[in-house]
Parts: C-alpha cells; structure tokens; sequence
C-alpha cells in the first residue's frame, strides 16, 4: 500500500494499465469500428445505409477471418517475447509450409503433405531453439538467419518440383473460405488453438516458465529451471504454430508464392506488442495479441479506404510499435 | 613486434585466410586474376559500407537492424535525384540524408529509452516504407559517371576503384573520428556506458553520433548499390544478417567496446570469396544462398558462443 500511495498518478495509472490491458485496447477497438462507421456509413450498421440488418455479419464475418492467420503469428510472437525473444522466422515458416502442402498433394494426397508442410515448422523450430537455447545467439538475428536459409531452401525445392502443379486440400479451402451462419470457419481452427494457447499460458507449469525465464532467467536457472530445454521447445512450438496458420492461410487465399506469408511479419510483431506483451519479457498475453490482431485489421481497412499506399501502411506500422513500446516505458517506467 | 601482433592478432588471422582463400581461388579457376578481383571488389562495396556502419554502432554498444532498409531508402533517392538534377548536389543530398536517417534512429534510441534493437527494428519498417514513397517499384536511373567511378582501375591496373573508394571513405570519415574526442567517447561507452557517463562522457550525444555515422556510410552503401544496378530498388536486399555476420567475424564483439573497421571490411572480402568459390565450383546459385546463409548463422553462432564462453571467465 505505501508504494502506491507514493507512486505519482500516471505511474498508477500505467500499472493499472499494465495489470489490465484489455480495457483500453477493447475501449480503442470500438473506437476505431466507430470511426470506419463514419468514414464510410453502413459499412459496419448497414440498418444506417437503408439495408436491413443492424450489424452487418458479412462485414464482422470478412474482419474476423482475416485476423484469425494474423492472431496465429501474433502467439508465436507473444509466447517467445514472454522470455524476452522473438521469432522473425515465422513469415518465412509459414510461407514454406503453404507451399510445401500445395505442391506435395497433388503428388501424395492431403494427409501426407498436410503433416510434411508442419514438419517443416518442427525443422525450424528446431535450428531456432538451438542457436537460442544452446549457442545463445539473440533470438532476432537468429531467427532472421533461419528465415534467410529457409527463403534459400525454398527456391531451391520450388525448382525440384516445378512440374509438379499444385493442389489446395478441401479441408483447408473449407476453413480457409467456408462460412457457417456468416461466420468463416477458421474459427473451428482458431478457437481450439486460442483456448489452448490461454491455456498454456496461464495453467501450465510450461507457461509459467516462459514467464519467469522472461522475468529473470539468472533467478530460474538458480531455481532449477534447464533454460535450453524451454527454449527448444518454445521455438518448436512456434514454428508449428506458424506452419499451421501458413496452412490456414494457404486455403484462404488459394494460391502459392515464394512470399505468401511474408508481408504478415511485421503485424503479427505489431499484434503482440499492441495487445500488451512486453517485447523485453516476463508479461504478455494472448487475449490482448487477439484484440490486436482486429485492430490491426480495422485500421487496415481504414487506411486501404483511405487510399494510402503500400510504402506509408508499412512507415505506419512501424511507427506503431515504436510508439506503443515507448509509452509502455514511458508510463510504467520499466522495461 | 610481438604486441603489434598480440593486439591486431585476429586482423592478422583474418588477412592470412583471405590470402589463403584468394590462393584457393586460383587454384580451382587459373584465370582468376586482376579483373577477377575487380569484379569482387564491385560487388563487395554496399556489403562494405553496411558493415562499416554496422561496425560502429556495435563498437558504441548497440545494433541497427536498419541499415539495409537505409541503404533502400538512400539508393532510391539516388536514382530519383540523379535523373532530374545535377550529380554533385544530388550526391550531398543523400549523403545528408543518411546522416539525418542515422540520426534520427539515435535520437529516439536516446530519447525514448527503448532498447536499440527495438528501435532499430521498428524504424526497419519505417524506412522501408519510406523507400517505397519514394519509388514504389524498381526504376529511376543514375549518373553514368556515378557507375564509371566504381568500375575499372586506379591509377594502376590491379587497384581496382572500388577498393580505393571504400579504402578513402573509410579514411575521411571514421579515421579523423576515432583520433579524435568523439571517437574515444564511442569505445568508451560500448565498453561500459555508466563508467563513461560518471567519467564525463555525453553518452547520449555519442549513441547519437554513432548512430549518424552508421546512417552516413548506409547512404555511402545505397549510392554505391544504386550506382552497381544504375536503377533504385526499394527492397531492401540482404545486408542487414550479412553486416552482422562480417561484424562478428570481423573480431567486434556485440555489446561493445572492441574492435575497429580493419577486421569486419577483411571479413567481407572473406565471405565475398566464399561465394566467389562456390560460384566458380559451378553451383547453383540458389544452393549458394543457402550455404551462404548457413555459414553467416555459423558465424554469428560462434562470435556469440565465444563472447559468452569469454564472460564467464
């Protein structure tokens, strides 16, 4: 109690802040729904441009199915920032994953090439938690590295199989692009996986390491935590996770590049650190990374309405996450 | 003698490899000679000059994960300048606007508190985009002579061009530098920025400072990639992970405080030659990337697994 009653306002104010990050970012979502509604009445209360309905489910319907692949990269960013890393390789995982699958199941069927496309991610994952866990090597250029050799292998097998054609299994078309009651069913992938991330995080002895390993590795390692272990698993479980949105945007968007993926990099990054994770560890969560996701799809729509180009979205973004990890220090005079 | 070689032993080590590396080289294409090396030393100037910026922000003590989105953003503005207006202005023009990229990444580093390494990672995105403001897809064009100035050689056949513009930037701006208060400032701070701070060092102004002089050798590196394509490209090409790998390889330990320009530009030429070989072996370009790649990880692994094995003694 005395330390807060010492602490000046915004201090409290950026604790409480911390403690509950839910609050604002949802308050900052209806904010920004709000303004699009202005921008260009009707789009989301179509009631007010004379169409029936008074919340138009094609248009929360579109928004929700594009986030879901964005709020899948956004857990393997919140779950390495936990202990104060991050993963830059998951646009690259993600990217090979899809086209990995595309061309194996037209040569072995769906099943065979759905599980090589995640095997890929376990590959890497693998590299990752060992340049990590064990050399010790900053998650970031280590990541970045095995991104560059994975863009490498890539080109590399896309020359092997160019004759090959490719396929997009049913089942990933249905999630990518089926609706149930205008709803897309990615939600039968995302749900699952958000509950089970939550999970992770909050009632496993795993999530719990993630966390202190990010509050004080020094204090974890003393209290008998075997850090390289964690970390081989943590960036194996991310590249999974980025394999398996590649997988679910592969069947969203139904066709293959050697850069799928790619340009979903910086948002899922944007994502967590919008949604409250600390990029330095130790505190983060995934419902936030979730609402960031939206935002980050809202604002999308405003600035493709507003005719921005490519170049200023991208500036845009980067601004972003510069200014929301700013205040953060700012406000909660930590790092 | 002897502390001469104690203190450059590493430089050293890194010379007698490159000269092993060139004598492998001959070996497996007798042909490679003078203009082989010409063409080595053309390609290896935007790697140089991004090293060479990377160099001095990890000496001061941090990282710039920007420097290849810089180079975009400068060698754009290189070739839209160059097409509509007089060479030299355009060529001051996007020098001082590296400078003032470089300084604007210090001064949020200082200002802000954020860590470089996020910083840096969020002005990637930045520049980035401003590069593709300024020219969204590949196009512009540069001055012939800017092209001219970088190939053939001078003032004797065997000293190509490129190698005396890297060797005489580097000269002009980080040898005045480092001699001088500034310079001490810098290798004092990456070695321990508190010490250097109750010492009287400006700590902020140096990060600044050090950070705009990697922004300057960026623009150094955009022109010289705008001037080997004769386009602007706005992607940024792979000089970020490369930077770091010569860096490291270069015998600058990251977080500070060791190591000059000599070993990381060697370091280079090494892992340019490598590519040379691999090329000359005659295999496919997309494999080179790959082994590339492995080799940068291997790189950085190492330096990191030294450093660490080197704290805990």
């Amino acid at each position: 109690m005395s330390t807060q009653s010492t602490d000046p306002p915004h201090v409290r104010l950026g604790l409480f802040l911390r403690d509950n990050p839910m609050i604002p970012l949802l308050i900052f979502l209806f904010l920004l729904i709000a303004a699009l509604e202005v921008m260009r009445p009707g789009i989301v209360i179509p009631i007010r441009a004379g169409r029936d309905g008074l919340i138009s489910t094609f248009w929360v319907g579109n928004l929700v199915k594009f986030a879901i692949p964005l709020a899948m990269l956004a857990a393997c960013q919140v779950l390495t920032m936990l202990t104060a890393g991050i993963d830059l390789s998951v646009g690259v995982v993600a990217t090979v994953a899809a086209f990995v699958c595309a061309t194996l199941s037209s040569i072995w069927g769906a099943t065979p090439a759905v599980l090589i496309a995640l095997s890929t991610g376990v590959v890497v994952g693998l590299v990752n938690g060992f340049g990590v866990g064990i050399v010790r090597v900053h998650p970031l250029i280590m990541t970045l590295g095995t991104g560059l050799v994975a863009t490498g292998c890539l080109q590399v097998y896309q020359r092997m199989v160019i004759n090959a054609g490719t396929e997009i299994p049913g089942g990933l078309e249905w999630l990518g692009i089926g609706r149930t009651f205008g709803m897309p069913n990615g939600l039968f992938l995302f749900i699952p996986f958000a509950i089970f991330i939550l999970w992770l995080m909050r009632y496993t002895g795993f999530g719990r390491i993630l966390f202190a390993l990010g509050s004080n590795e020094r204090a974890a390692s003393l209290s008998g935590v075997r850090a390289w272990h964690v970390y081989l698993a943590l960036y194996v479980l991310s590249g999974v996770i980025a394999a398996l949105a590649g997988l679910l945007y592969l069947g969203m968007i139904r066709q293959t590049s050697l850069s799928l993926a790619n340009p979903l990099l910086l948002p899922s990054v944007a994502a967590a650190v919008i949604g409250g994770t600390s990029i330095f560890g130790g505190r983060g969560s995934y419902a936030g990374a979730i609402i960031g996701a939206l935002i980050l799809r809202v604002l999308d729509t405003m600035l493709t309405l507003m005719q921005m180009p490519e170049g200023a979205r991208t500036a845009l973004f980067g601004l972003i996450i510069l200014a929301v990890t700013a205040l953060y220090v700012r406000i909660t005079g930590t790092r | 003698m002897s502390a001469f070689v104690r203190k450059h032993g590493w430089t050293l080590g890194l010379a007698l490899l490159l000269l092993a590396l060139t004598v492998v080289t001959r070996l497996i294409q007798p042909t490679f000679g003078v203009n082989g090396f010409e063409s080595l030393a053309r390609a290896a100037l935007p790697f140089a000059f991004a090293t060479a910026g990377m160099a001095v922000v990890v000496i001061v003590g941090g990282i710039d994960l920007s420097v290849a989105s810089m180079m975009a953003v400068t060698g754009v503005l290189a070739a839209v300048l160059m097409e509509r207006m007089a060479g030299v202005p355009a060529l001051v023009i996007v020098l001082a606007a590296g400078l003032v990229m470089g300084l604007i990444n210090g001064a949020l580093i200082v200002l802000t508190r954020v860590p470089d390494i996020v910083v840096t990672l969020a002005m990637l995105f930045v520049w980035e985009g401003t590069a593709l403001l300024i020219l969204e897809t590949p196009g512009g064009a540069t001055a012939d002579w800017l092209e001219a100035s970088i190939r053939g050689f001078f003032p004797v056949e065997g000293i190509p061009k490129a190698l005396l513009i890297i060797g005489g930037a580097i000269g002009v701006v980080w040898l005045p530098i480092r001699r001088s208060k500034l310079g001490l400032s810098i290798y004092a701070t990456g070695s321990d920025e508190r010490a250097a701070f109750r010492s009287g060092v400006a700590v902020g102004r140096t990060k600044i400072a050090a950070y705009g002089l990697c922004g300057l050798f960026c623009a150094m590196g955009g022109l010289s990639l705008a001037a080997l394509t004769g386009i602007g490209e706005p992607v940024p090409g792979p000089y970020l992970l490369a930077s770091v790998a010569a860096v490291v390889l270069g015998g600058v330990v990251l977080g500070g405080g060791k190591g000059g320009l000599l070993g990381p530009l060697i370091a280079v030429f090494i892992l340019r030659i490598i590519r040379t070989i691999l090329t000359l072996m005659a295999i496919d370009p997309n494999v080179t990337t790959i082994v590339e790649g492995t080799i940068m990880v291997a790189v950085v692994m190492l330096g990191t697994w030294a450093t660490t094995r080197g704290a805990r003694r």
